[in-house]
């Protein structure tokens, strides 16, 4: 009872403390932007472990921080596995074969009118469907093995690629075009010059839609069958055994892993669209 | 029109497409079918024929060509195979049997309506809250905008056995995950919607000597509504999806999950195939429905474009 009550002060102080940094005049500075929020975290992480011992939860339903931690240290090598194998051989190749498929597909359906007219409603439908229901069809088609991960991911990003991928390269205006053409620009040249940086931002729109679609895509696909390494395979038979401070490790793995992967597509956003409005400060 | 006739094209060329890609991978299970029945079929031996591609049979067996589309367990049924089946297990079976897709698609459904009205709530609420207080703006929205980064969808599993654990089962879980799947877009989306006035606007409500709560409910709520509409589409979507995911680690015996699910255990490609036909129709009437209302609801305010 006396962790409860602890829980309870530990959030009055951290939101005291949150309250004096949102103050005006600290609350534009950088830093205080980026302590308050980890303040928060932090003090989440301290109730849930506090509280959970206070009212001694059975770590079959909810395990303290600390046990996730200590889980998260012991069975590095088994994270690293699954890592490997979901992230780097079933989402990343997915994510480059779709992104690339849809990418080009997205530039030979600009070229025709009639092309995008008809692709733009059927891409726009198809990215709105459950296509993690492709995953049992293509389990099936593509052994149990990273391969048919990697194709539910394909499957995955391609149509939100091709979406943007021809809004991006419908954005230049007229004026803009007729200037290449006054320069006597070839077809190509003006693709390279001008519509494909236009596109730039809307692509990258795209590939960092795709990029969490990809993670859950390589999961959820081992639901439905996979080798015995993986995330979801590990998610899945962790809760069978009732180990669920290894679901847990597994959820903060693929959690460091979405975000990086996030940040590195943000970052080379930054770099090659750094001329658009949305990326001066 | 001309647009009807472009969407149309593309649909048949996908069509086609399908029925072509039917032929190869069908072929081998077709042949091995024939000389069951006593058709000649070139090569005879089945060693033989294993190490041979799907197109290479396909064109030494040019007379099975047709029987590819009629296969009961294809490893890729024909669109017409597909649509039979949706058909009769839609309109020819009674709508509580366990056979009906209807049956099926209204357990996920109702998952999804009970997860989608929470989250959306709960969403709602909290954008409020960002927009009225500055630590809260400081200390949740980052991590709300962190939270779309990383697949939740990985929680799904868990929420299902601990839940089931504690006593609580049927509806609940699949509707939590689907909260949660819905919530943090409408967050994000319904912050940037509750600060879309700008300050010419504010200024205004000022001069009026509106309040708080006036300036909400007159400029900041229906300002907000184009941006909340967007996020409610992903919203439904993604509840769907939840509610599907969360069919699956329990085996449940019900739901559009637990055919997917059942389909993919017995070799049933038909079975799986309807299932996934059933829940892009269920996905796209949801986005539809929320599409009409906010089409309607922005023409009344006359914010439409």
């Amino acid at each position: 009872m006396i962790l409860v009550v602890c829980a309870f002060l530990a959030w009055a102080v951290g939101w005291t403390l949150n309250l004096t940094l949102a103050r005006d005049g600290v609350a534009e500075t950088r830093a205080a932007q980026i302590t308050v929020p980890v303040i928060f975290g932090v003090t989440v992480l301290i109730m849930w472990e506090l509280i959970v011992r206070g009212l001694q939860v059975p770590g079959v339903i909810l395990p303290p921080p600390s046990a996730v931690a200590r889980a998260f240290v012991q069975n590095g090598n088994v994270l690293w596995v699954d890592f490997v194998q979901t992230i780097l051989k079933g989402a990343l190749s997915g994510y480059l074969i779709g992104c690339g498929a849809g990418f080009i597909a997205g530039i030979f359906a600009a070229k025709s009118d009639f092309l995008r007219r008809g692709l733009l409603p059927v891409g726009n439908f198809a990215a709105a469907l459950p296509i993690v229901g492709t995953a049992p069809i293509l389990v099936m088609w593509f052994g149990f093995d990273w391969q048919s991960k990697a194709a539910v991911v394909t499957v995955m990003v391609f149509f939100p690629m091709l979406v943007n991928t021809v809004a991006g390269l419908a954005e230049p205006t007229a004026m803009q075009r007729d200037l290449m053409h006054t320069y006597a620009a070839s077809p190509r040249q003006s693709l390279e010059k001008l519509d494909l940086p236009a596109a730039m931002p809307f692509v990258f729109n795209g590939l960092k839609i795709s990029t969490t679609l990809a993670l859950i895509g390589a999961i959820v696909a081992e639901f439905f069958g996979s080798p015995t390494v993986g995330m979801g395979f590990r998610i899945s038979t962790s809760v069978g055994q009732l180990a669920l401070d290894m679901v847990w490790a597994e959820i903060v793995v693929a959690a460091l892993a979405g975000t990086a992967f996030f940040g590195l597509v943000s970052l080379a956003e930054r770099i090659v669209t750094f001329w658009h409005p949305s990326q001066r400060s | 029109m001309k647009t009807l006739l472009a969407i149309l094209t593309v649909v048949g060329a996908i069509m086609v497409i399908w029925y072509a890609a039917a032929v190869p991978m069908n072929m081998g299970t077709a042949i091995s079918e024939a000389q069951r029945a006593g058709v000649e079929v070139t090569p005879p031996e089945a060693q033989v024929r294993r190490d041979m591609s799907g197109t290479s049979l396909t064109l030494k067996n040019l007379g099975l060509i047709s029987a590819t589309w009629e296969l009961k367990r294809p490893r890729l049924p024909a669109p017409h195979q597909v649509a039979i089946e949706l058909w009769d297990t839609t309109a020819m079976k009674k709508v509580n049997s366990k056979r009906s897709l209807i049956y099926h698609g209204w357990v996920t459904l109702s998952a999804t309506l009970l997860g989608f009205a929470f989250g959306t709530g709960l969403g709602i609420l909290l954008a409020v809250g960002i927009v009225h207080s500055k630590v809260m703006d400081m200390s949740v929205m980052p991590w709300a905008i962190v939270s779309q980064t990383i697949p939740i969808i990985a929680l799904a599993p868990m929420i299902i056995v601990v839940l089931y654990s504690i006593g609580i089962q049927g509806i609940i879980p699949k509707a939590i995950i689907s909260a949660y799947l819905s919530f943090f877009p409408v967050v994000v989306g319904m912050v940037k919607g509750l600060r879309s006035p700008d300050a010419m606007q504010t200024d205004l409500m000022h001069t009026y000597s509106a309040s708080q709560a006036e300036t909400f409910w007159k400029l900041r709520l229906p300002s907000s509504l184009p941006y909340l509409f967007a996020s409610l589409k992903v919203g439904i979507a993604a509840s769907l999806v939840g509610a599907i995911v969360g069919e699956l680690p329990t085996g449940a015996v019900s739901g559009l999950g637990a055919r997917l699910l059942a389909g993919s255990y017995y070799g049933q490609t038909v079975q799986i195939w309807s299932a996934l036909f059933a829940a892009a129709i269920l996905a796209s009437v949801l986005v539809g429905i929320v599409g009409l209302l906010e089409r309607g609801l922005l023409r009344r305010m006359g914010l439409s474009r």
